[in-house]
């Protein structure tokens, strides 16, 4: 059958009868590289043209329309604009983290791909420690933007730069609690069982209201994780300055946007993975007709459109609500959502243990 | 590049905000002492539009001098020209016609409306929602619209003569202040939802900016920004002008005076002006738009004052004439020049995030306050 | 307690408001036929300014390409910043008399505020506002211009 996981299995098949293992391996590392470097960059082409369309509809106007039909060349034009500037770099900054910030932040980025499940059978990498090892790698993209703060030798982006710190740090913990929700339910951090054990419905449904409410306090984490509006002060043309990111400019910038798309892909998928059920079709408990239907629709198409429908909301989040300032920001955090999801957390332990789930 | 941060001699930080800044309404250059991160003192420096438009008008006619001031508090132009036409008037003794006052009401309302329409977007957008923008400029187009049929131009226009109105309505006015009007009061609700009753905007406007009535006196405050602290000060109910006395309005007071009573003052203006021209559009008496007058036109000798209230606040246009035919000297209050020197005591000890909540309540339109 | 239903109060209403507002813009979203864009420069042949718009001053001419224009300068004295000149010549009459005529009509459109007061004194109606408004040009000599077209004169009886 015509699906993924077969492709790449018959490829493989292929590739050891041609080659000796160690360098099937390597080719196959590369092939991997290469894909994931190939879908970030489509990635960001195509989610900031998404975003510009999504903010224009909202506000009652077209988007980009000149630049190719319906202007979807609108992002390769800017990004040829990009790479045609100056990338100079402010003379007293200290050179070596100035140059790696932005690599520290797409690194983080690239390493989270790997235990994601794109589709049936398709993961880079299926380890038992899955949920653990996102939130773990997720939290070292603070390094990256501490050190474009500190390195660019600028009062004013690190000030910049330990907000925004702040801000990932307590919102972390948020979302930590939110995935933690789930996994109880589960039993299991591995990401493959997480998804295969949603055969018969979404975790949202099945854990009910504290799963709703845990879905509601991620969504809301990780809008603020990833410096999204309406937490994005650090980083608001209306305040003092640029946020982490002034001194940056060309090439190094658009890393560094690219960066925050991605991991706004990133964020979404682990969210559609964990609450949706990922590449699992719409199943609903024992009605086997229903769900044979539902299959039909190819896994890999039910991955995409659930992180794209939780990227269409966090972007519709942007585009309607204003600022919030650093101080609310952190009493949002540590005054209501973290209580409500250690309760939340509490209440979903129970329902786990006595059994009160679907 | 060696970075020199200019400090006080109590360490603490003087930063610049503008000129060339995207929030601050115009070119206002705004010198800041920061204490970490609250502010210690404001210091503002303006002048960076200083077109000299009182010089200019010296050399200018009565009929001629009215075109700058369009371009003074250009939010609220009609209300400008309306001011100078006043004055003039007041010095030569001229009878208006009443077609040409109810004209002039109709048209000025229409131009308070706008102008806070585009208050209530860039505000919005100030504080980080960028959609209300596009909404509040689609209900504005309607009245530029209108504007534009009638008067012949959309910011700037130069509708008002010394004696009554340059031309006379454009057939479609009635149907499309009408129009106007529907539509409007079917978004108003919008505007509501979107960002009133916000729990975001809320938080960032409820307490910030606090202005006693006795500040607001002291500074010199008027318009809206000292309606939002309880201080009576509308020109149309204290000193009617036109044909105000006739018009049954509200003047709408809050006495919190904080960042969002004046905001709520002003949605509600908008409210009240939308009934005032319900009253009068389908009353506009027959006769001149215009009344008659020499063909050069030359004021007494002596000093003439007039004040109405304009978008912003108090307008007063004071004009000394010699006998001759052009002004010897005139003088506008603005209101922007009073609101602004009540921003150093409004935004002390309040953080940066707050100086874009205060500025955009206090509604400055930098070129009122340069002239 | 009544800590806690105030927490749960403020809760309840911050999301409510919060959702209110989406549901604004997430109608919008999914309405595209709200758009109330112009596509300008795609549309210039249906686009129609008002009439009393103040693009620039013409001179009106006639199919016999005659002007009403009788070189009175009211229009000069009343532009308030210099905008209008009027350069004028004297023409025998054929009963040997000399008479007033406008040689050019000189416009800087550079200068003009549109602000319509030489419109209004004209006492022959003879200027009028057009309603052009694309005025863009690379160089600044063009907007200099004169009104009168050449070998134009005024209309008998006109005066």
């Amino acid at each position: 059958m015509l699906s993924i996981a077969n492709i790449l299995n018959s490829f493989d098949v292929w590739l050891n009868k041609l080659l000796n293992p160690t360098l099937v391996m390597l080719v196959e590392m590369a092939l991997i590289a290469i894909f994931a470097i190939a879908l970030f960059a489509v990635l960001g082409l195509v989610l900031v043209y998404l975003e510009r369309k999504v903010s224009a509809l909202i506000q009652i106007r077209k988007g980009p329309n000149r630049v190719g039909p319906f202007g979807i060349f609108q992002t390769t034009a800017d990004t040829v604009k990009l790479i045609m500037k100056e990338s100079f770099m402010p003379d007293s900054a200290d050179k070596f983290l100035y140059k790696t910030a932005p690599f520290v932040v797409m690194i983080t980025a690239m390493l989270l791909l790997a235990p994601l499940p794109f589709a049936e059978g398709v993961q880079i990498w299926n380890i038992n420690i899955g949920v653990f090892f996102i939130t773990a790698v997720s939290s070292l993209s603070v390094i990256g933007i501490l050190m474009a703060g500190w390195a660019s030798n600028n009062k004013y982006s690190l000030l910049g730069a330990m907000r925004s710190g702040a801000q990932i740090v307590s919102y972390e913990l948020s979302a930590g609690m939110a995935i933690l929700s789930i996994i109880v339910l589960t039993g299991s951090l591995n990401l493959q069982e997480i998804v295969l054990s949603q055969k018969d419905g979404w975790w949202i449904f099945k854990g009910h209201i504290p799963a709703i409410i845990a879905f509601v306090i991620y969504i809301i984490a990780v809008t603020a994780e990833t410096n999204r509006a309406p937490f994005d002060l650090a980083e608001a043309e209306s305040e003092l300055t640029g946020g982490f990111h002034t001194e940056y400019a060309g090439m190094r910038f658009a890393l560094f946007f690219l960066a925050e798309y991605i991991n706004i892909f990133i964020v979404c998928a682990i969210g559609a993975t964990l609450f949706l059920g990922g590449w699992m079709p719409f199943h609903i408990g024992n009605w086997q007709a229903f769900n044979h239907v539902m299959d039909f629709i190819p896994s890999s198409i039910w991955f995409f459109g659930k992180t794209f429908g939780l990227i269409l909301l966090i972007m519709w989040f942007r585009w309607t609500f204003p600022r919030l300032r650093i101080d609310q920001l952190l009493n949002l955090e540590w005054k209501y959502l973290l209580p409500i999801s250690m309760f939340n957390l509490l209440v979903m332990t129970l329902i786990a243990i006595k059994g009160w789930h679907f | 590049m060696h970075q020199e941060i200019k400090t006080t001699p109590s360490g603490d930080m003087v930063i610049n905000v503008g000129p060339q800044h995207p929030s601050t309404h115009g070119v206002l250059h705004l010198l800041i002492t920061l204490n970490g991160e609250t502010i210690v003192n404001l210091d503002p420096n303006i002048g960076y539009i200083h077109r000299s438009i009182e010089k200019m008008c010296e050399s200018l006619s009565y009929r001629q001098f009215i075109y700058t001031t369009s371009r003074m508090d250009y939010l609220s132009s009609h209300m400008n020209n309306h001011a100078c036409a006043l004055t003039v008037e007041k010095g030569l003794q001229i009878e208006v016609p009443e077609r040409a006052e109810v004209i002039r009401v109709i048209i000025s309302e229409l131009t308070r409306l706008a102008s806070h329409q585009l208050w209530w977007g860039s505000m919005a957008m100030d504080l980080g929602a960028l959609s209300p923008f596009f909404y509040a400029f689609r209900e504005r187009e309607m009245i530029t619209d209108i504007m534009e049929e009638t008067c012949g131009a959309r910011l700037t226009m130069n509708y008002v003569v010394p004696g009554g109105v340059m031309m006379d309505l454009h057939p479609d006015f009635q149907k499309k202040v009408k129009a106007f009007i529907v539509q409007f009061k079917s978004k108003i609700g919008e505007y509501h939802d979107l960002v009133t009753g916000n729990i975001i905007f809320q938080n960032r406007t409820k307490g910030i900016g606090m202005l006693s009535k006795e500040d607001a006196i002291s500074y010199g405050v008027t318009g809206p920004a000292a309606r939002g602290s309880g201080l009576s000060c509308d020109i149309r109910k204290l000193y009617p002008y036109a044909t105000y006395q006739k018009l049954q309005f509200n003047e709408i007071l809050e006495t919190a005076g904080d960042s969002f009573a004046r905001y709520m003052v002003r949605m509600r203006e908008m409210e009240e002006s939308v009934s005032i021209i319900e009253q009068l559009i389908d009353n506009i008496p027959e006769g001149e738009f215009q009344a008659k007058t020499k063909a050069v036109l030359k004021l007494p000798k002596g000093e003439f004052y007039t004040r109405i209230e304009t978008a912003r606040g108090e307008l007063g246009v004071y004009l000394v004439s010699e006998g001759g035919t052009t002004p010897y000297r005139i003088k506008f209050r603005s209101p922007g020049f009073s609101n602004l020197s009540a921003l150093n005591h409004m935004i002390k000890g309040h953080k940066m995030g707050d100086l874009v909540a205060v500025m955009g309540t206090l509604d400055l339109v930098i070129p009122d306050i340069d002239r | 307690m009544s800590f806690l239903s105030n927490y749960i109060k403020e809760v309840y209403g911050a999301v409510k408001s919060l959702l209110t507002g989406m549901k604004l813009t997430g109608y919008y979203f999914t309405h595209p036929k709200e758009n109330i864009t112009e596509e300008y420069p795609d549309n210039r042949a249906t686009l129609k300014m008002a009439d009393r718009f103040r693009g620039e001053v013409v001179l009106m001419h006639d199919e016999q390409n005659e002007h009403a224009c009788t070189g009175c300068s009211a229009c000069e004295l009343a532009c308030p910043n210099g905008t209008i000149k009027i350069i004028n010549k004297f023409d025998i009459t054929p009963e040997g008399k000399k008479k007033k005529a406008i040689d050019a009509f000189v416009y800087h459109l550079e200068l003009c505020t549109m602000c319509n007061l030489c419109i209004v004194a004209c006492p022959t109606d003879a200027i009028k506002m057009a309603q052009t408004f694309e005025h863009s040009v690379y160089d600044r000599r063009l907007l200099t211009k004169q009104l009168n077209k050449a070998g134009s004169k005024i209309r008998e009886g006109v005066e």
